[in-house]
């Protein structure tokens, strides 16, 4: 953070416990604003830092709004998250989420440099500018993910699967340790599902925590640290690896 | 040539035109956000709550920019509110919450119109329904630029903001900057904007100011502040074309301002369709 006072979210930015897992979660149930229906009902797990968790589910089932609330982005009905020791927000930017492609106003004229830009603005905050390193880190980025050649190109003139490409540099950019990736191959072309898989095991070996959503686990060539499996909001299976 | 200067000889129209280009710069500016955010039912339904705060200013003889301005941020609060708790709210759509508060206030500005004590009291009205940019007083001059530096210094300093929550308010709301109270900013921004575009096309065709540049540039423009500067570049065209009209052949300027808005939106469309 370049300017303390001009953090987004205000002055409560904590440092992490260095002892506590990248994401504990304990009897946590949501529902949406205005419905007192739980949608997620008594989940429970515990992520170690530096994992990999899948976590799969058919359409739902409930995978999107636990990425969304372990953002901070639905509130809880009941229970706890911890994110690396803290309340959820209490440190939003360690964590960064990317959404369905459906989430996004495509139409909006701005080009995919500037797109994946927007993942350094957490660390500039209100009246400051992305600086050089800000763009040095967001260059690297869009080389690595193939995205450097269409850099100057419309974020609504890309395909599906380079647009998927467009989102996980953005919360790439961010620098985050906790990344939440809601069906981050979907639409994606076997060429660009290498160069996502190949971004993901280079963040694994930086020590990032990482959750990935699917419906479908046999689209992901890698393995995965453990397997989480969500059925109309509850949790059907833990796998190894996840603390349940 | 002595004809294109001939009309600026005149203080009334200098005064006209300065009001014209400065409220023509902010609404168009802002517009490119209200086009590209979806927001040109709200912007719509601001220019038409002014009409309350305009009829109290009339009957009580305060300064009418300042009753209409109150009647604005009332009105881009209320819509702010009831739009961040419409999600929240079974069966009732955010364009359903901003009809009920813009039907609601025009209603009001009628009734209260009919309650406006002697009659004559209300003649000076129809100007601020349908606008008149040639009897600009200097205390709304002051301002109309008051208000669009308050409007082009917010846009530039918070630039990155609204852009990234125009395209992705989860992302917005992800790191902190909050979604909610950027649309809460810009709806008050459009409050500013529509007071000042009252003054010079009325209350009823202000909203074609945000609106109708915007959504031409937008068919030209590939980026966001090239699309900006073609914006103000068609509204300034407009206002000047208005103002000429309205000296030589006695047209209404604020209405023709907003015509000639039209006519360079579908001649844009048309070159659109026949270029491909």
């Amino acid at each position: 953070m370049k300017r303390e006072w001009l953090a987004y979210g205000g002055l409560h930015l904590h440092a992490p416990d260095p002892a506590a897992p990248a994401l504990r979660v304990v009897d946590l149930n949501v529902g949406y604003p205005g419905s007192n229906a739980s949608v997620l009902y008594k989940v429970n797990f515990t992520l170690p830092a530096g994992s990999r968790l899948a976590l799969v589910g058919p359409n739902g089932s409930g995978k999107s709004t636990l990425l969304k609330t372990i953002a901070g982005l639905l509130p809880i009905q009941s229970g706890e998250i911890a994110v690396f020791g803290l309340k959820v927000r209490a440190c939003h930017h360690r964590t960064s989420f990317l959404p369905q492609r459906e989430e996004i106003n495509w139409r909006f004229p701005v080009d995919v440099l500037r797109f994946v830009t927007a993942g350094r603005y957490v660390h500039c905050g209100w009246l400051t500018r992305p600086d050089d390193h800000d763009h040095a880190v967001v260059r690297q980025i869009l080389e690595q993910l193939d995205l450097i050649s269409i850099a100057h190109k419309l974020i609504g003139e890309l395909s599906g699967g380079q647009q998927q490409r467009v989102l996980l540099a953005r919360s790439v950019a961010q620098g985050s340790d906790l990344l939440l990736l809601d069906e981050p191959l979907n639409a994606v072309d076997s060429a660009s599902r290498l160069l996502v898989a190949q971004v993901l095991d280079r963040l694994q070996a930086q020590g990032k925590s990482m959750i990935v959503s699917t419906h479908d686990i046999g689209t992901h060539d890698h393995p995965f640290d453990g397997i989480l499996s969500l059925e109309h909001g509850a949790l059907r299976e833990v796998t190894h690896g996840v603390d349940p | 040539m002595a004809w294109i200067l001939e009309p600026w000889s005149m203080q009334f129209m200098r005064d006209g035109l300065l009001a014209g280009l400065v409220a023509g710069l902010s609404c168009a500016l802002l517009g490119v956000y209200v086009v590209f955010r979806r927001m040109a039912f709200a912007g719509e339904a601001m220019s038409h709550t002014t009409l309350p705060g305009l009829v109290l200013a009339q009957i009580y003889g305060w300064n009418l920019a300042l009753g209409a301005l109150l009647s604005n941020l009332t009105t881009a609060i209320g819509i702010g509110i009831l739009s961040a708790g419409a999600s929240r709210r079974r069966g009732v759509r955010e364009d359903a919450m901003i009809g009920v508060v813009f039907t609601g206030m025009f209603a009001l500005g009628i009734i209260l119109t009919s309650l406006g004590g002697p009659a004559g009291s209300m003649a000076g009205l129809s100007h601020l329904l349908f606008g008149n940019i040639l009897s600009v007083a200097p205390g709304d001059l002051k301002f109309i630029i008051g208000a669009s530096v308050v409007i082009v210094g917010a846009l530039a300093l918070l630039h990155k903001e609204f852009e990234l929550s125009s395209y992705d308010s989860n992302y917005a709301d992800l790191i902190g900057i909050g979604s909610t109270r950027l649309r809460m900013a810009i709806l008050l921004l459009i409050a500013l904007a529509v007071v000042s575009g009252v003054q010079v096309v009325g209350v009823i065709l202000t909203s074609a100011l945000l609106i109708t540049p915007a959504a031409t540039a937008s068919m030209f423009a590939r980026r966001l502040i090239p699309m900006m500067a073609l914006s103000v570049a068609l509204s300034w065209a407009a206002i000047i074309g208005g103002l000429y009209a309205a000296y030589y052949i006695s047209l209404p300027p604020g209405a023709t301002i907003v015509f000639v808005c039209a006519l360079l939106f579908v001649a844009a469309w048309c070159w659109r369709k026949v270029a491909g």
